[in-house]
Parts: C-alpha cells; structure tokens; sequence
C-alpha cells in the first residue's frame, strides 16, 4: 500500500547529488546511495537502463537523475529507481568520451612511440568514407590534383548511425589484408558530435591503432576532436588536409629526381675535373722533379769529368814519374852495362889478336931461328952432309944395330936425296968399323 | 607497398648525391655509386611515367569476400547522401 501510494504520487521526480557506494553485481543491474551535502537515498538503476547509458557510473560522479520513488519492501526501505542520468554540468556523450579516452589511453592505444610516420611516396592510397559524401570527393580531387599518378582503393562505409563504427573497424582491416595499400585516410566531413560519434568508438579506435598501414583520421571540421584522431598515426583537421598529407606533389617528386640526377651528374664532373686537374699538377710536378734531376745529373757528368780530369792528371803524371823512374832504371840497367861492356869486346879481341899475331910473329921468328939451328941438327942435314939412315922394311925402325937385321931381308936406306932399297947380304956384329 | 620501394630509391639516391657531393670517395668508388645513382633516378623516373591512376572500390559480393572494382562517377551519385558536410 505504501509502495503503490509511493509509486503513483511520486512517478516522476528528478534528483540531483553524487554517486557513493556504487555497486555492479553480475545482475547487470546498479546499486548506488545518491546524495548531497545534507541528505541521501538509495538508488537502483535496472539492466535494461544501465546499458542504455551512454557514460560510466563512478564513484563521487555529480549527476542529474530522473526516476520514480518505490519501496524495497524485504528491507522496508524505501530507494529511487532511475531511468535516465546525465552527468552534471556536461553531455554524456562528453563524460563517455573522456571515459574511453582515459581507459584507452592508460592501455597506450594513443603511445607517441606506436605512431607509424606516412610513407613519402605512396602509390596506393585507401580510403574509409562514405561513398556518397562530399569528403569523398574532395580526397579524390586533391589526392589526384596534387599526385596524379596515385592509386585509390575505396573502402564504402556508412559513416554513423547503427552499425557504422563496426563497418569503419572492418573496412580498415580488408584495406590492410589487400597488402597492396602504402596510407589509408579514415574519416567523414563535418557533423554534429553525434553524427560523429562513431569515430569514438571503441572498436574503430582500436581497429585504426592496431592497423599496419598508416592511417591519416579526417574527421568533420578542425574543431572537432575524435578518438580515432588520438589513434591515427596523423590527425588531418578536415579530409581535403588528409589528402594533402598524404599525397606527394608529382611534379615537385619530378624535379626533385631531376634535381638530384642533376646534382649526381655534376659531383662526379666536378670530381673528375678535380682529379683531372690533381693529375696535371702531379705532371708538372714530376717535371719539376725531372728537371732537377737532369740538373743533379749534370752535376754528377761535371764532377765526374772533373775526377776524370783528376784521374788522368794524376795518371799523367804517375806515367811521367814512371817514364822518369824507367828511364832511370833503364839506364842503370845491366844490360846496359853488359852492352856497354860488349862494346870493349872486339876492341879486346883485335888486341888479343893483335898481340897473339905479335906474338906470333915472334915465335914464328923464334921458330925460323930454331929450325935454322934446328935444321944444322937434323939427320937431313946430316943426310946432306952424306949420311945415310937405315930403315927396317917394313916397319921403318932406324937400324942401329946390326943385329936388327938378317940376311935377306930388305932395309931402306934414306938419303939426303932419294932412297934406296937394299937387301942385306952380310951381318957383321963387330963394332968396329 | 611499390611506394616503398620508390622511397627507399629516393633516399638511396639523395644518400649517394650527399656522398658524391662530400667527395671524399676515391675515383673509382665515386663512379661505382654514380652508376648506381642514375640507375636508380631511371627506375624513379620509369616507375612515375610508368604508374596509371586509377580509383578502385572495396566491395563485399554477394558471397560476403570483398572485391575491387573500379570507381565510377555513379559511385558518389546513384545512393543518396547518407552523410551531410
């Protein structure tokens, strides 16, 4: 009775204070003590209102609350069931915003050190977002404007309402699954907080920051701020600012090329001539060095004519002294002297021969004198003087002795003149004549 | 992921102008880094003239795999706009 009494007058209040005693039973339903500075009241709010609440309950949070009063009649007490809680002072889209970025953040979703850099040169650029909006359109202009060589893959995505977030989070996996993507561009053109609320999802917060690709978020006006931003890799303050991001400018790439090209080929001229220029030098140096050794080498013919001239002076007049020494010592020469010597001989021999002629001569006198003396003596002149000499025949043996001979035999008898043949006829051995 | 391969040419190719620029290589490592420096500005400027652009789509078949296919003005135009701006 009090309960229906409750129920019925006070079907509709609205309470102001802050959540204590904040409890979550697997139920799903809430339990909490609202209150402020002078009272409080229990609070229940049932599943079927809790998941409809856009923001977390936490403890010592202000809110605003509309609900029924009702009693809990096992305990006696009487408690406020709520149906609808704003957070006070701000939107609940807001407190969940904060919620989730707090939550995601503390699991490092938004770390500075995950965020991947754009690539330079992308040949492939994806895109999630509507198909049908204007941001599209404009991220194919630009993209094109500025690098019309680039490829894009679209990913078609409904951009909010129910579903949307979950097609987002699956678009950005198929782009990285195709392999072939360099960036991708997530976002949508401008839009109340709702219409964006999407890119504050969980899911397409995680998708972006857990994508291998880098992604570039664009989400509605540069005053609006998305989780996805937070989680991109680079924030673009509107889709047309993305794609400029993203998109290199073709003809600045060309002359770029051109200009290093250019830069490659004038280093290696310069070096050439550089070196070119190090060679001449190193020639001209080495001319130098020729000439001084032509000079040094002249030198070295100076001096050693010089010592030639050195060397035949001295010879000349070694040979001079030598000349001098052998004319002195040829002319103490033995031979010489034998020479000399030799020169006396004949003179020596004509007087040896003049003196043995002399002498002779003399002898040749004394001789004739002799044989004249001689000749008174000889048995020829004896002979002359009538004599006879007897003579064995043969054997010419001077018979002195009768003896010598016999009857008979032969005896010559010399004379001064001729001889004569005579046989003995008688022997007479009386002395006497 | 051509892109990369293009980057990595760029910066190979500023790399080897910084060194040829510096001139501290020897003649002959100069020229070798040379040749390689206008191969790899002919392959850049191959792959620019080389590249079509072209728009593609992402769309889910009937059987649920997702195919490409290419973009069309009708793209943007047929469905109405789900999306303000």
């Amino acid at each position: 009775m009090v309960r229906a009494s409750l129920e019925t007058d006070f079907a509709e209040v609205w309470l102001e204070g802050e959540i204590s005693n904040l409890r979550a039973p697997g139920s799903g339903h809430l339990y909490c003590t609202l209150k402020d500075q002078t009272s409080q009241i229990r609070a229940v709010i049932f599943r079927s209102a809790a998941v409809r609440l856009r923001f977390g309950l936490e403890e010592g949070l202000q809110v605003v609350a509309k609900g029924r009063l009702s009693v809990y009649e096992p305990r006696g007490e009487y408690q406020v069931i709520l149906d609808h809680l704003e957070p006070k002072g701000r939107g609940a889209l807001q407190l969940a915003f904060e919620q989730l970025k707090r939550r995601l953040e503390a699991e490092g979703l938004f770390d500075v050190e995950g965020k991947q850099s754009l690539p330079a040169f992308p040949r492939t650029v994806g895109i999630v977002t509507s198909p049908t909006g204007a941001a599209v359109r404009d991220l194919i202009t630009v993209l094109h404007r500025r690098c019309p060589i680039l490829s894009i893959i679209i990913a078609p995505v409904p951009v909010q309402g129910a579903g949307s977030a979950e097609q987002i989070a699956a678009a950005i996996q198929a782009l990285n699954r195709l392999g072939v993507v360099d960036v991708i561009i997530v976002g949508r053109g401008g839009g109340s907080s709702e219409d964006l609320w999407s890119f504050n999802e969980e899911t397409v917060v995680r998708a972006i920051a857990a994508s291998r690709v880098p992604i570039v978020s664009a989400v509605g006006h540069e005053t609006d701020v998305t989780l996805a931003d937070f989680a991109a890799d680079v924030r673009a303050a509107t889709p047309s600012a993305a794609a400029e991001l993203v998109a290199p400018v073709l003809t600045e790439i060309v002359e770029r090329l051109g200009m290093l090209t250019a830069r490659c080929q004038q280093a290696m001229t310069s070096q050439c001539l550089e070196q070119h220029q190090r060679l001449d030098l190193l020639l001209a140096h080495m001319g130098n060095i020729r000439f001084r050794i032509l000079k040094e080498a002249q030198r070295v013919d100076g001096a050693v004519a010089g010592m030639r001239e050195a060397v035949r002076a001295h010879l000349k007049q070694a040979m001079v002294n030598a000349q001098t020494w052998t004319h002195a010592l040829r002319s103490k020469s033995p031979v010489l002297h034998v020479r000399q010597d030799l020169l006396i001989v004949p003179q020596l021999r004509s007087r040896v021969i003049a003196a043995m002629n002399h002498s002779l001569k003399r002898k040749t006198q004394h001789t004739h004198a002799y044989l004249g003396r001689l000749k008174g003596l000889s048995p020829l002149a004896i002979l002359d003087r009538g004599y006879g000499i007897l003579e064995t025949m043969p054997g010419g043996q001077i018979i002195r002795d009768a003896g010598q001979v016999s009857v008979g035999e032969e005896i010559l008898a010399r004379l001064a003149r001729g001889q004569i043949r005579c046989t003995v006829e008688e022997v007479r051995l009386d002395p006497s004549v | 992921m051509a892109g990369v391969k293009f980057e990595q040419a760029m910066a190979r190719l500023e790399a080897i102008v910084g060194e040829l620029e510096n001139g501290d290589l020897p003649l002959d490592e100069s020229l070798k880094i040379f040749e390689e420096g206008i191969r790899l500005s002919r392959n850049c400027l191959k792959v620019l003239e080389d590249a079509e652009r072209k728009v593609e789509v992402l769309v889910q078949d009937t059987n649920g795999k997702k195919q490409l296919r290419a973009f069309t003005s009708d793209d943007i135009d047929v469905q109405g706009s789900a999306e303000d701006s």
